[in-house]
């Protein structure tokens, strides 16, 4: 017999994933059960298994193909209390040409900025921008479709706002001409069993990223996995965020220490693998914060590669959200072509 | 180009320094074999690594001689804390020398880089660290105050882990104060000869370590020798037999170490994903060249076709191929009377119904090999299901009960390890405490540590290696406590007290 602990049985928002998933009976309790029902993750053999894709030794033709998807994947980042239109515009001008000694490096997929610097950053791409190419027609979604303006919405880092606070913040965003809306869960009703009201927040969050003509802005859902702290509460809220509606799971806000790790990347890969499995659709993943050198970061390439496949190593589908990693890509893709190191000299600052 | 077909990332061989021909080692010299000498080869190319001597009846007698010497003369009379010096001084030679060890031991051997640097050489490393810090401890190893050596041990070590063999039996022999004569592998005796010239270059006294190489015949008079006390054995089951039954009647202790036929058992409520790596480094680790090996994945029925799905999936992913590129996840067989064998059980597999998978990978022209492999659908009755492959080979059964899947477990000849899978801790302390298995790893598998002891039960052989208990391998109890004088005359006479 199961007892069912929630009190009010309450019935959630519509989100077709979850219906289609946990059927037409949507509550509370169904969606506590059907989370629970997860087999659960072990603790070091997961660590383990990051550890041994770690080893993983890339070297030449590869590396050089790595560095070039690394940049691709990059959501260059700056989300400071003391940002300014400037600041914004030299990390778009850094976006559009991150190379200047070599203009055939790769662009970054997009810029992450908070929310009322979405019209700086707009501003400032013109016609490079990944919005102003959709609405000429073009394809932004796919691979040379410019560059997206991301904003970090719903009281980004901590969440601590009342609904309508969040819903206005991602409106306004999207108003603005964001793309994509890195959105944060509410973290402490996620750890104190209230999966949801979670849930209900992540599918307005969705609804408010809707346009005026019926497209809807990417749902990037931040887990902050430094506060959710183990593993079997990464993946709970992994799946979660995926059934509510999520087109992106993301680790971190990067202001909270431990940020993205290698395991709790790989943990959020294999739930978008198994994800893909059941249904058929793709969820990318966003590793955040904390992933500084090319190295790492060519670590999480073989991690995706092998865990959901090359497919997913495509900016629709994977993202680095880092500030200081361009600069060391850009250095070793320097060392590649000339032999040697240069220098941080050599390598602009945003 | 895909990117997953990473670029070849080879270790570089440049660090090794052979010579073109060993010789035997005996009394601290390399000294040339009487024996026919023969060459050994690397497994991945079939391109010879050098030559080897053979050492007769002759050698063996000398080198058995020379261990006697420094037992009565040195080694005996050392004290406990000197003979941990210089067990240290090997175990920090060991790690300086290490990726050198490495590339030696994957060129002869066939394991992959990854393997031998990561796993091997460490926990060579490891195991002469732990038994020095015994060598001045034995009186509290449970044997009484003063527990005494044996005297000379021979010991006969397999090819699948060369070094890491040799260290489980020279380092606690050694710290118990006894002198040994080893013999490896016919196909892997590099390592074992680059470990005497670590000895020589520790210093460590003449005639304490010898090495005689040579094929089962040098083994055979080896144990046989007259003047050994002790003898001891990793390998088949078939040569374990014959050497108790050689060592029978004599005053010689034996340990056993011998085959397996271990069971990993994955209940439905497993972290499924960690399971799947579990069984994948249970069976493909080192190519399956373990006796501990979990080669039958016993499944919860209720999630077999799931867990058979996701180990294909996984197993798509392992690269096999050059031992020495660090990418490589599998290497090579050890020999290719070894790769005939498990293609001889696999195609028996096939011919008696079970259902076989192979993983796809190109499969290198040179060497031995043999792709990943799975048979499902598997009786408990089918020969894969009770042989031992050793090689890269799972045979897939399924239970319904944790009784049954117990009782399927411990249904074998064998008891030398087993797995289980479970997120319920008192399922997994429950169903460990059944299984007929010298080891029981839970929710993890293949994990060695040198205070942790190892051995089998049933056909899987005697004694144990590791940990305290392994130094019981290598000591005769000391006198127990004067309590006798204690004890009334009377009761004493009458038997009551024992």
């Amino acid at each position: 017999m199961t007892i069912e602990t929630t009190p009010p049985v309450r019935t959630l928002a519509p989100a077709a994933r979850a219906v289609d998933v946990l059927g037409g009976d949507l509550t509370e309790g169904s969606l506590r059960r059907y989370l629970s029902g997860i087999p659960g993750v072990d603790a070091v053999g997961l660590e383990q298994r990051a550890a041994g894709l770690g080893t993983r030794s890339i070297k030449t033709s590869s590396k050089k193909r790595a560095l070039d998807t690394i940049i691709e994947l990059i959501d260059l980042t700056t989300l400071e209390g003391a940002d300014t239109p400037g600041k914004v515009r030299s990390l778009v001008a850094k976006a559009l040409t991150p190379d200047p000694s070599d203009l055939t490096t790769p662009r970054p997929a997009a810029v992450c900025v908070y929310g009322d610097m979405v019209p700086y950053a707009v501003d400032a791409l013109g016609a490079a921008h990944a919005g102003a190419i959709r609405r000429a027609g073009g394809d932004a979604a796919g691979h040379g479709g410019g560059i997206n303006v991301a904003a970090v919405a719903t009281a980004f880092p901590s969440g601590r706002a009342s609904l309508k606070v969040k819903l206005a913040d991602t409106a306004d965003a999207v108003a603005a001409g964001a793309d994509e809306i890195d959105m944060v869960i509410d973290r402490g009703a996620f750890l104190s069993g209230r999966y949801g009201l979670v849930f209900d927040e992540i599918v307005a969050v969705k609804e408010a990223c809707r346009r005026d003509d019926g497209t809807y802005a990417h749902l990037k859902v931040i887990l902050e996995t430094g506060e959710l702290n183990t593993y079997d509460n990464v993946r709970r809220a992994s799946w979660l965020s995926i059934l509510a509606g999520g087109d992106f799971i993301k680790t971190s806000t990067g202001k909270v220490s431990p940020a993205a790790t290698l395991p709790v990347t790989l943990l959020m890969l294999e739930v978008v693998r198994d994800w893909h499995r059941l249904t058929g659709e793709e969820i990318g993943v966003k590793p955040a914060g904390g992933i500084r050198s090319s190295k790492d970061a060519i670590r999480y390439l073989v991690t995706v590669a092998e865990t959901v496949g090359e497919r997913w190593l495509q900016p629709h589908l994977f993202r680095f959200g880092a500030s200081s990693l361009l600069n060391d890509v850009l250095l070793q893709r320097q060392k590649l072509a000339t032999g040697h190191y240069s220098g941080a000299d050599y390598v602009t600052i945003d | 180009m895909s990117f997953l077909e990473y670029a070849p990332a080879p270790e570089s061989r440049s660090i090794l320094n052979l010579r073109d021909e060993y010789g035997l080692f005996i009394d601290g010299e390399f000294v040339a074999g009487h024996g026919t000498p023969f060459q050994t080869i690397s497994p991945a190319t079939e391109e010879r690594i050098a030559t080897i001597s053979t050492a007769d009846a002759s050698d063996v007698d000398a080198a058995v001689a020379a261990a006697r010497r420094a037992y009565d003369r040195v080694w005996s009379r050392m004290s406990g804390s000197d003979r941990g010096k210089y067990l240290f001084r090997i175990a920090r030679l060991l790690q300086e020398r290490s990726r050198e060890l490495a590339v030696a031991e994957s060129l002869d051997n066939g394991k992959p880089i990854k393997e031998s640097r990561d796993v091997d050489i460490p926990l060579v490393a490891a195991w002469f660290f732990y038994y020095a810090g015994w060598a001045d401890k034995l009186e509290h190893a449970g044997l009484g105050p003063a527990p005494r050596a044996l005297g000379v041990a021979a010991q006969v070590i397999p090819w699948n882990f060369p070094l890491l063999m040799l260290a489980w039996k020279i380092a606690p022999a050694l710290a118990a104060g006894n002198t040994v004569v080893l013999k490896p592998a016919e196909t892997t005796p590099l390592t074992a000869l680059l470990f005497a010239e670590i000895v020589q270059q520790a210093g460590l006294p003449a005639g304490v370590v010898n090495i005689v190489t040579g094929a089962g015949e040098t083994g055979r008079e080896l144990v046989a020798h007259p003047d050994v006390n002790k003898v001891a054995f990793t390998g088949s089951t078939a040569v374990g037999r014959e050497i108790a039954r050689s060592v029978a009647g004599t005053s010689k202790k034996l340990t056993l170490e011998l085959g397996g036929k271990a069971a990993n058992i994955v209940f439905d409520d497993a972290p499924i994903d960690q399971a799947v790596e579990g069984i994948v480094n249970g069976i493909f680790f080192n190519q399956g060249h373990v006796c501990c090996a979990g080669s039958r994945l016993l499944v919860q029925e209720s999630i077999h076709d799931e867990v058979v799905d996701r180990l294909k999936r996984r197993l798509s992913t392992l690269r096999l191929g050059d031992p020495l590129d660090k990418n490589t996840d599998i290497g090579a067989i050890n020999s290719a009377e070894q790769l005939q064998r498990i293609r001889e059980l696999s195609d028996i597999g096939e011919a008696e119904g079970a259902e076989r998978w192979t993983a796809e990978c190109a499969i290198p022209e040179n060497g031995f090999w043999f792709a990943p492999t799975i048979f499902d659908n598997v009786s408990t009755s089918h020969r894969i299901a009770r042989e031992e492959i050793f090689g890269p080979v799972l045979s897939v059964l399924t239970f319904r009960t944790p009784a049954e899947a117990i009782a399927k477990a411990n249904n074998t000849p064998y008891g030398l390890s087993a797995g289980i899978w479970s997120e319920k801790g008192s399922r997994i302390l429950a169903v460990a405490d059944k299984l007929r298995a010298g080891v029981v790893w839970a929710n993890t598998f293949n994990r060695f540590d040198p205070a942790s002891p190892f051995g089998g039960y049933k056909e899987s052989g005697y004694g144990r290696e590791g940990g305290r208990h392994g130094l019981g391998a290598y000591l005769v109890p000391g006198r127990s406590l004067p309590a006798a004088a204690s004890i009334p005359a009377r009761l004493a006479r009458k038997g009551a007290v024992r």
